[in-house]
């Protein structure tokens, strides 16, 4: 009976039939257009870029030849293309764990104290930034910290410049100015990837019903304890989803390291420099390796640390 | 009884006592000059509708809330402005509120791990409360593996770990289907009777509160109505309230009032002290009506009767003869509801 009902009818109607009688061909068929991206053109051309850092890059010709080498892997590990790594990872460290230190308290304030309207408010407030050009945003930084600028204004009216100038000394953070420092380029990324951290957290905290902290005070925790035992460990997954966004962004970013702070290349910037510049294709895709590899390495230490058990 | 209650309150402190506490949230009086003994050993309820207060009042046992005015007493010793974590009670929460990322055992010894006991004894002992509530075999779950009414007994032994002097049990039985809820309820009674400590227990359910309690506050509108031993409860309702919301009453007002008791004030009468078949007595008030609507309920049938002078009468007729009779009541039929004079209860109207 049911089978003649789904063979009769217009073949639109049919084909309704079909797959309502086969939910996985309607699955596929739903899947093959992001299927197709995600595989052919994600995924392929990222493949096909790391390949040609198997490639011969010749110096004196400055062509590339499908010659296949490990000499661009191995040049990673050179002195001065190591320094662009050690350089490039611990910014994206430190601006991870800074973001997450500013962005905590903010996301703690945004679930717990806000609702309706000033919640919306501080959403708005949280993602407003992102509608402006990153590359704008990061010229205004080059003139706020610039000589001269507000930073170095508000700095003095507050008599701290001997403070400042303490800071500049410190080798491997300070610099001449606040703009040609690694302080002003740490400062920058704080400030452009903050938002990106701000929200997973709060939306992990969102998620702790009140009566956890309440549960954990009446069995005799003092809110230390309560906030070390309870609410840190259940908001591991969104500053681990916070982290992997600002250490990413980092470690990938070749804007930022050019405008603001001291000479010397980022992974980012490197990766920029071989294929434009210089036109070393094999050298510049083996430098996108190492992002690759770092996020892996960072994921797999953070699940190891459990942040992923509590989802 | 009230010899050894006042006997008892002489020599030791109640284990909570509230002295005409208010707690106000705007403009709203959550809890309005609340004043109660609540004895140490006791199992005490807090019974009411929602928004009346109760669990408001667990809340500031508990140190969650804090008291807008007047003083609350735990063994003794002032409360007021304590936090939690420095309070001789434990909760168990209607959420249950176990902590998703540990696992049963360390939820259950969490409040041994915060006071800094060795992870061996707290272990122990995690695992001498989870015996207790029957749930031995299960330390390594985590809480999502668990049934609600597992989840319910790890918030049970998660809260006697401490061996508090006072459990708050915030209407822990709740989500629980209707079986289970009965089992738990015994279980509860026969946990408190066996550790001697004081149980203060939520809830908005008198059959669940009739059952278990040695004494029960109900709640109205941030007050209390009455504060008696269940069976006073029920047998004796002091307000119009407390008649209505504790198992079911006719609560007669005005003109039918007078005509049947003799007084204006109003009076309660039971459904199922209420006769309709034989004469009535010499001490016995009679009223005719017509039957209604009639509910067969298998342990007894539900009547309703319309008065000739307008009011419903609720009857409850137990169906306690073993053989079948057939149903001798018809909807439309004439009856002469008759009852004991002694039956009625005169009541204090409750303002609405």
């Amino acid at each position: 009976m049911s089978v003649a009902v789904a063979t009769t009818g217009t073949p639109l109607r049919r084909l309704g039939n079909l797959l309502y009688r086969r939910p996985n061909l309607y699955l596929l068929m739903l899947l093959i257009p992001p299927l197709l991206w995600f595989g052919a053109i994600y995924l392929g051309s990222l493949l096909n870029l790391l390949w040609q850092g198997f490639y011969t890059f010749d110096d004196f010709s400055m062509t590339v030849t499908p010659e296949l080498t490990l000499v661009n892997f191995a040049a990673l590990f050179n002195p001065a293309n190591f320094d662009i790594i050690l350089r490039t990872l611990s910014m994206a460290v430190a601006v991870s764990l800074a973001s997450a230190a500013l962005a905590f308290p903010i996301a703690w304030y945004m679930a717990r104290y806000t609702t309706g309207r000033t919640k919306a408010f501080f959403y708005i407030a949280v993602m407003m930034p992102m509608w402006a050009s990153y590359i704008v945003k990061t010229y205004a930084w080059t003139l706020l910290l610039a000589k001269g600028g507000v930073a170095q204004w508000f700095v003095q009216r507050l008599h701290l410049e001997g403070l400042l100038q303490l800071l500049l000394d410190i080798p491997g953070v300070g610099g001449s100015t606040l703009s040609t420092s690694h302080l002003g380029r740490f400062l920058v990324f704080v400030y452009i990837w903050l938002p990106f951290m701000i929200l997973p957290i709060q939306a992990s905290l969102e998620r702790l019903p009140p009566s956890l902290l309440q549960a954990s005070a009446d069995l005799g925790a003092k809110p230390r304890q309560t906030f070390m035992q309870v609410v840190l460990p259940l908001a591991v997954p969104g500053i681990a989803a916070g982290s992997i966004f600002t250490f990413s962004l980092t470690l990938g970013d070749f804007i930022v390291p050019q405008l603001v702070g001291p000479p010397g290349y980022f992974i980012g910037s490197m990766v920029y420099a071989q294929q434009g510049a210089i036109g070393n294709m094999p050298m510049a895709a083996a430098f996108t390796l190492v992002p690759i590899v770092l996020i892996a390495v960072y994921l797999s230490i953070v699940k190891r640390l459990g942040a992923f058990d509590a989802l | 009884m009230n010899l050894l209650s006042s006997y008892r309150s002489r020599t030791m402190p109640p284990a909570v006592q509230f002295t005409e506490v208010s707690r106000t949230f705007g403009e709203v009086k959550a809890v309005d000059q609340v004043s109660i003994d609540i004895l140490d050993g006791e199992f005490f309820s807090m019974l009411g509708p929602s928004g009346s207060g109760k669990t408001t009042c667990l809340r500031l046992i508990a140190g969650f809330e804090q008291p807008s005015s007047g003083s609350i007493r735990i063994h003794g010793s002032e409360a007021a402005g304590l936090p939690p974590y420095l309070r001789d009670v434990n909760t168990v929460f209607q959420d249950y509120a176990l902590f998703p990322h540990m696992n049963v055992r360390d939820n259950v010894a969490y409040g041994l791990k915060v006071k800094g006991v060795a992870k061996a004894e707290r272990y122990a002992r995690a695992d001498e409360a989870l015996a207790m509530v029957a749930l031995d075999g299960y330390a390594t779950r985590k809480p999502a593996q668990l049934s609600g009414g597992q989840r319910q007994r790890v918030a049970l032994a998660r809260a006697l770990v401490n061996r508090p002097r006072v459990l708050l049990l915030d209407e822990p039985l709740g989500a629980l289907d209707l079986k289970l809820r009965e089992q738990m309820q015994g279980e509860l009674k026969k946990l408190q009777r066996k550790l001697r400590i004081t149980f203060i227990f939520v809830t908005h359910d008198q059959t669940e509160a009739l059952s278990m309690s040695d004494r029960v506050a109900v709640f109205n509108r941030g007050r209390i109505e009455q504060v008696d031993t269940p069976r006073n409860l029920y047998m004796q309702p002091a307000t119009t309230f407390v008649a209505e919301f504790v198992g079911t009453s006719n609560v007669l007002r005005g003109a039918i009032a007078e005509q049947l008791s003799g007084s204006a004030q109003p009076f309660s009468i039971r459904p199922e002290h209420i006769r309709l078949d034989g004469q009535p007595g010499p001490h016995e008030v009679q009223v005719a009506g017509v039957l209604r609507d009639v509910q067969y309920q298998g342990s007894a049938t539900r009547l309703e009767i319309v008065l000739d002078s307008g009011q419903l009468l609720a009857v409850s007729q137990a169906n306690d003869q073993w053989l079948a009779q057939p149903q001798p009541w018809q909807p439309g039929q004439r009856v002469l509801a008759h009852w004991p004079r002694a039956a009625m209860t005169s009541l204090k109207e409750t303002p609405a």
